[in-house]
């Protein structure tokens, strides 16, 4: 027999023989958060649109304010503040998930959802007193790009609250199940990935937009 | 209470669309009171509408693809027939119904015909060829089929009830902007988009997690059949592409819906970026579709040939090159658009070194058929068919890849025809080659091969006689789009392209002619072994049809060419009579979530476009409802006892087990 035809026989017939045996499917946990990760990576990649075409129009105020004249950056460090915090109770009830205390969770989750919502307070009385200002996001090229990006992540945020909701009726009416857990898991990095575009929104939108 | 919808809507003076439309809703109901009448409701929704079988939600993608061909290719044979007549005269169809089915065919073929036809194809095969059960997220992959599906409808929707959109398959503004598009044929071309598009990434990130993720047992990344490597590379672009197209119809459903200005002609609003967005998703778009074909071939020549794939380490770094570099080449879309001979001249080469992977994989595709025993069945002739049309559509993209060429050759038909090469000589070809191949796979009977080889001729001579011409003709100065025309010696060239559509025409008779010819020849045409080619990968270790839990044990794989290996194993060392341990197997449970968030996504994005916003807030609360209802439920598995298991692969062993029989006599 060839050498050839014995590389048939071992189903190798490159010799590449550099195949570290792998050891099947990995487990339901893995997988799970494996694809929210790249869903995750997808959604930023979404966001970066949105970021790229702020950064084009950011000039492009068409006559009207610009970022110095609108942004509040206390008001805006307060809203920051609220979303950390957020981020940090919501690992708290990840804690509370994996050790199964089902009454810290719900307390972990409550503190996360009167956090997000105090964050979404905050960004729609900014909207509102934009618009009550006349610089809606039909004034200009760069206020449609600010409302889109930051109103695109708030609305992110509202979907995180309908599903923060959902998942402590559902810890409530089931308990830690197996695939709930694997919920949990998903909510908690979308709610921190959110918190890591809102430091990206931060710098880029009201940092470097307060300079025109 | 329907926002801009009334009677206006329904086009009774123009009897095209009306007739067409008449005739496809009476066909559906038809199709529908024979489905009633004879009792197949329940099986179609128990099997079919509800599953989440990969195969069978692989089968739906792949029919799905195939109907809405029937539709962009009516749309073709119009534009081919009114520009052979409009020579000098109006032609049959009005400029602002020409306007629509060219904007109509585009779209469709990509998004509805393309897309579903190779995610359909990786959706059957991958999982299979890795040897695991399922794909990673089964229940949102019947999500993301539906969710396609109803952006499929929307679109046909839009021939009878309002129109389509006027403004190309890429809706560039200004003109796709209020002003100037007011009617709703842009909002459905944006909304089927957006819908749909949500879809394409949810299979996209399903298909990446199970390549990435789920593998059987010594199924490392350098052992993977070629078509998972380049399914992996597609999905990877669909992941990181599609969301850049959600985004950029996001701001143009802003600019038309409330006034924002992100591509206005005023208050600041910057038109070229629409064309660097949509095109930053729209080049990697082109790889995802072709990414998948190459897979296919690769399989096809290396089955065919008799021979592992040549280079196939090359062949992955060629696919990986390919998935990078086709995020570096976006701007050659848009050379005149007056970026600059410096930006213009590094796009310009960067499109030319993504030709070079690309020729990497020709000579390794030409060298697996060197010295190998080559049998010429369909799959196989359309896969050198390929390679013959995709050299020349390859050559003539590096011309138009040079900037100061562009400028001349800009919007012509030499670049219609130079896209319609790559495409139906790359992706449709390819897709047709995994049709055939895989078709038993799928339904268990193999395709009659007399009416494959007559679709397949005439389907590659009538692509050369249709866009051969246009080639020319565009080198004559011809424009893309025209509805009529006064040049003498654009007429002859145009005439010959309207035979070729007549002879693609004639291809897809043959093709349906095959289907119904093979379903009725079946017992003949039966594939009872579930290896009907000689097959080297793992989908071929499996009956045809796979068992829903796909393979009874999961492979146990020692190296490239998994099936092959074990092939020769078995036969050498006598294996055939060994009786594997039959365990249980949890399989996940049916689920109509998907159908459900397919309904309330039509209802919503038909409410959208007409501006009905009751029902818009109507369809949104159902989606969340039906979300909510499937996280609450109790039982999302069940579980296959092990006797069962054992039954239906002692089956398929024992015809195996005859057939290496007889070939070890032989």
């Amino acid at each position: 027999m060839t050498d050839a035809t014995m590389a048939y026989a071992d189903g190798d017939p490159h010799h590449l023989r550099s195949a570290v045996a792998h050891v099947g499917p990995a487990s339901k946990r893995i997988v799970t958060g494996y694809g929210f990760w790249i869903f995750i990576l997808s959604d930023m990649v979404m966001f970066s649109a949105f970021f790229a075409t702020y950064a084009v129009l950011l000039g492009q105020t068409a006559g009207g304010p610009g970022g110095r004249e609108l942004f509040d950056l206390r008001n805006v460090a307060i809203e920051t503040g609220f979303l950390l915090a957020s981020s940090f109770t919501c690992g708290l009830a990840t804690i509370a998930a994996g050790v199964r205390s089902k009454i810290w969770f719900q307390i972990a989750m409550a503190v996360t959802c009167v956090f997000g919502l105090a964050f979404l307070t905050i960004e729609g009385r900014e909207f509102a007193s934009l618009v009550a200002r006349g610089a809606g996001p039909t004034r200009s090229a760069f206020l449609s790009a600010f409302f889109t990006l930051v109103g695109c992540h708030g609305m992110h945020v509202s979907a995180g609250e309908l599903w923060l909701l959902t998942m402590m009726a559902q810890v409530f009416a089931k308990g830690f199940r197996a695939d709930i857990q694997r919920r949990i898991l998903c909510f908690a990095l979308f709610w921190h990935a959110l918190d890591i575009i809102w430091v990206a929104v931060f710098s880029v939108v009201y940092l470097l937009g307060s300079a025109i | 209470m329907f926002g801009k919808l009334n009677w206006s809507a329904i086009p009774f003076d123009q009897p095209i669309p009306l007739v067409t439309g008449a005739v496809v809703l009476v066909a559906i109901l038809a199709v529908l009171v024979w489905v009633i009448a004879k009792g197949h409701l329940p099986y179609l929704w128990d099997e079919w509408i509800t599953s989440v079988d990969h195969k069978r939600i692989g089968v739906m993608y792949t029919l799905l693809a195939c109907v809405m061909l029937l539709r962009g290719f009516a749309d073709a044979i119009m534009m081919r027939s009114q520009q052979a007549i409009a020579y000098h005269s109006q032609g049959y169809l009005p400029p602002e119904h020409f306007n629509q089915i060219f904007s109509a065919h585009g779209t469709i073929m990509i998004f509805f015909v393309a897309m579903p036809f190779v995610i359909g194809l990786m959706n059957l095969v991958v999982p299979l060829q890795l040897g695991v059960r399922d794909v990673a997220f089964p229940t949102l992959n019947s999500v993301g089929f539906w969710l396609t599906a109803t952006g499929a409808l929307l679109v046909n929707i839009s021939l009878v009830v309002g129109e389509f959109a006027r403004t190309g398959w890429l809706p560039y503004p200004p003109l796709s902007e209020l002003t100037y598009s007011p009617g709703v044929g842009v909002d459905y071309y944006l909304w089927s988009l957006e819908i749909s598009g949500v879809g394409t990434l949810v299979a996209g990130i399903n298909l990446v997690t199970t390549v990435l993720k789920l593998r059987t047992r010594g199924m490392s990344y350098l052992r993977m059949p070629m078509f998972c490597w380049t399914t992996l590379a597609s999905n990877l672009l669909i992941v990181a592409a599609f969301p850049i197209l959600t985004a950029t119809l996001a701001m143009l459903i802003l600019d038309r819906y409330f006034g924002f200005h992100f591509f206005t002609n005023e208050a600041g609003g910057n038109v070229m970026m629409f064309m660097n967005l949509i095109w930053a998703w729209g080049h990697p778009e082109v790889y995802i579709l072709i990414l998948p074909a190459f897979g296919i071939f690769s399989e096809v020549v290396s089955t065919f040939s008799g021979k592992p794939l040549f280079g196939y380490r090359s062949m992955v770094l060629a696919t990986m090159a390919i998935c990078v570099i086709s995020f570096m080449v976006w701007l050659h879309h848009f050379f005149t658009m007056g970026a600059g001979p410096d930006v213009n001249a590094i796009f310009g080469i960067a499109s030319m070194i993504i030709a070079v992977p690309t020729g990497v994989k020709i000579y390794n595709w030409l060298f697996t058929m060197y010295g190998g025993r080559i049998r010429f069945a369909t799959p196989m002739l359309w896969s050198i068919g390929f390679m013959v049309t995709f050299i020349l559509g390859g050559l003539t993209g590096v011309l138009v890849a040079v900037p100061p060429a562009d400028f001349l050759l800009h919007n012509s038909l030499f670049l219609v025809a130079h896209f319609h090469n790559v495409i139906i000589g790359g992706v449709l070809f390819g897709a047709f080659a995994g049709y055939t191949y895989w078709f038993p796979k799928a339904f268990g009977f193999r395709l009659q091969e007399g009416l494959g080889k007559a679709a397949f001729w005439f389907w590659l001579i009538g692509f050369y006689v249709a866009f051969m011409p246009l080639y020319a003709v565009g080198f004559l100065g011809m424009t893309r789009r025209m509805q009529h025309y006064d040049v003498a010696e654009w007429r002859p060239w145009l005439l010959v392209a309207a035979a070729g559509a007549v002879l693609i025409l004639i291809g897809i008779i043959f093709q349906i002619a095959q289907l119904v010819v093979s379903i009725r020849h079946r017992e003949e045409l039966r594939d009872r072994t579930g290896d009907p080619w000689d097959g080297r990968s793992l989908e071929w270790a499996t009956a045809s049809p796979p068992p829903v839990f796909n393979f009874a044990i999961p492979p146990d794989v020692r190296g490239e060419d998994a099936y092959w290996g074990m092939k020769s194993r078995a036969q050498q060392q006598d294996l055939t009579k060994h009786e594997p341990d039959y365990e249980d197997i949890e399989m996940p449970r049916n689920s109509p979530t998907g159908f459900v968030c397919a309904f309330f996504a039509t209802v919503t994005g038909f409410a959208l476009i007409w501006h009905i916003w009751w029902m818009v807030a109507a369809g949104l609360v159902g989606a969340f409802a039906t979300f909510v209802v499937f996280a609450w439920r109790d039982h999302d598995e069940y579980v296959i006892p092990a006797e069962e298991v054992a039954r239906i692969d002692r089956a398929n062993l024992a015809e195996r087990r005859a057939l290496a029989g007889l070939a070890g006599r032989a």
